[in-house]
């Protein structure tokens, strides 16, 4: 685990969380980490622990945090935020990290190729003329092969 | 009865053995599944990446819906999730329904109130009602042993779904699977993720993930497992193999949709549910009950 080095503290940190949903609560937190304990991900793969993520935060390690590869191990499963004790919204808060992140350039490529895909195509599986086929053969309904309107709702610019 | 269909985006293109399963159950059930063809994506997958244009998605799909005057009915957990809680978010929040409308001017809609959103397990489940299900189902599966897979979507958040089943004790998807005269089996780790929205971050991890769940449900001697949601599936099906040469075990755990299983138990055929098109084969398993 290591210590944590709180001469890179940012305090501004914590006042920029607490103004966007999910980030709002952490300052309930008080490490019962129970968060810990119903992870799906820290049982396997201890790098990933959602009570030393909060408390980093507390401490204003922005750029530890943001620059680091474990925000993108949170399965959104949900299950800590059901449980925790003192209502932090511990799933919603890992979201808002990881759209920090992106904004500020740090982000696995495959979830940049995603949100071009999904932005620019309208689906994440743009369906072609096999895929028609093959639903075809199967008796399913013919589905449209492109999204007019995804191009005017992002009109190029993607929201990250 | 009659819904908005929400596919999503697997399910039309990777899943189309649950979309045929849904479609016949919804079908021989009374619950009309209206296309529309101008839906897209719900905007989970880009959650991570922005919430403002995973929610502007949401939205937009929210009021395609709101244009007919119909409620949703999704197959997938994830979008399931995604536009409840968008739908949730917007009731409250006046500042960002401002925001979204702006952006969905450009293509001439406005979000005003949302339609219901809800899973097709749960419309069945409150809408039709076990003892009315249990009247169109014409074989008995009894002799099979099923274990139910929740996810995490189609329950969680929970404020967003209802609270509809107990999230720390779920029953919906074993009430629906005991309708058949299966019996339903339980197991540990019940509750827990699939791993798949780390696929692409970690392939490993997520494997392990999906792993210690087969790993339980061999130790609880089910036959199948029954789930409803594409994502999922992928995990517990599409992996299965590979999981089992990453670790060297052997499960051979067939994989079934709600709908499959339902589905069965009503009377369709194999390639009426899709079955030839589930991963792990399924035949062996079922072919005392259809042909």
């Amino acid at each position: 685990m290591g210590t944590i080095e709180l001469d890179q503290s940012d305090p501004d940190f914590v006042r920029e969380l607490a103004e966007q949903p999910g980030g709002e609560t952490i300052s309930a937190c008080f490490s019962c980490r129970t968060c810990v304990a119903s992870c799906p991900i820290s049982s396997i793969n201890g790098a990933f622990n959602p009570t030393r993520i909060i408390r980093m935060a507390l401490y204003g390690l922005k750029k530890e945090i943001l620059q680091s590869d474990f925000i993108w191990l949170c399965s959104s499963c949900y299950a800590c935020q059901e449980r925790c004790p003192q209502g932090v919204h511990i799933t919603d808060f890992m979201t808002l990290l990881k759209n920090m992140a992106i904004k500020e350039g740090h982000a696995p490529s495959g979830i940049r190729a995603q949100l071009k895909l999904v932005t620019g195509e309208g689906r994440i599986y743009p369906i072609d003329d096999f895929d028609n086929k093959k639903r075809a053969k199967a008796g399913l309904p013919e589905l449209p092969t492109s999204c007019e309107e995804i191009k005017k709702l992002f009109c190029g610019q993607d929201a990250a | 009865m009659k819904y908005a269909f929400f596919l999503g985006c697997t399910i039309p293109a990777r899943a189309r053995n649950y979309e045929l399963s849904a479609r016949k159950v919804a079908e021989a059930l009374g619950i009309e599944l209206v296309e529309i063809d101008r839906f897209m994506c719900c905007g989970f997958p880009i959650k991570a990446a922005g919430m403002d244009a995973s929610t502007l998605m949401a939205a937009y799909n929210l009021s395609r819906a709101q244009e007919k005057n119909l409620d949703i009915c999704c197959l997938c957990s994830s979008c399931t999730s995604q536009l409840a809680e968008t739908a949730y978010h917007l009731s409250w929040d006046e500042a960002e329904r401002s925001r979204v409308n702006e952006r969905l001017s450009a293509v001439g809609l406005e979000y005003t109130k949302s339609p219901r959103i809800r899973h097709f397990a749960r419309i069945i489940l409150e809408e039709i009602g076990k003892e009315a299900i249990k009247a169109h189902l014409k074989r008995d599966l009894s002799g099979l042993k099923i274990a139910s897979h929740y996810g995490c979507h189609y329950l969680k958040p929970s404020q967003v779904h209802d609270h509809f089943d107990d999230v720390e004790d779920p029953s919906s998807l074993d009430e629906l699977v005991a309708l058949t005269g299966a019996e339903t089996v339980d197991y540990s780790g019940k509750k827990k993720c699939c791993g798949g929205p780390v696929l692409p971050v970690d392939e490993k991890l997520a494997a392990s993930v999906s792993k210690d769940k087969l790993d339980a449900l061999k130790d609880a001697g089910a036959d199948a497992l029954c789930l409803v949601c594409p994502f999922c599936s992928v995990m517990y099906d599409g992996n299965q193999k590979s999981i089992e040469s990453q670790f060297d075990v052997e499960y051979k755990l067939p994989i079934l949709y709600l709908t499959q299983v339902l589905g069965l138990a009503m009377g369709f055929d194999r390639k009426e549910l899709g079955l030839n098109m589930n991963v792990v084969k399924t035949k062996e398993l079922l072919s005392r009950y259809v042909e």
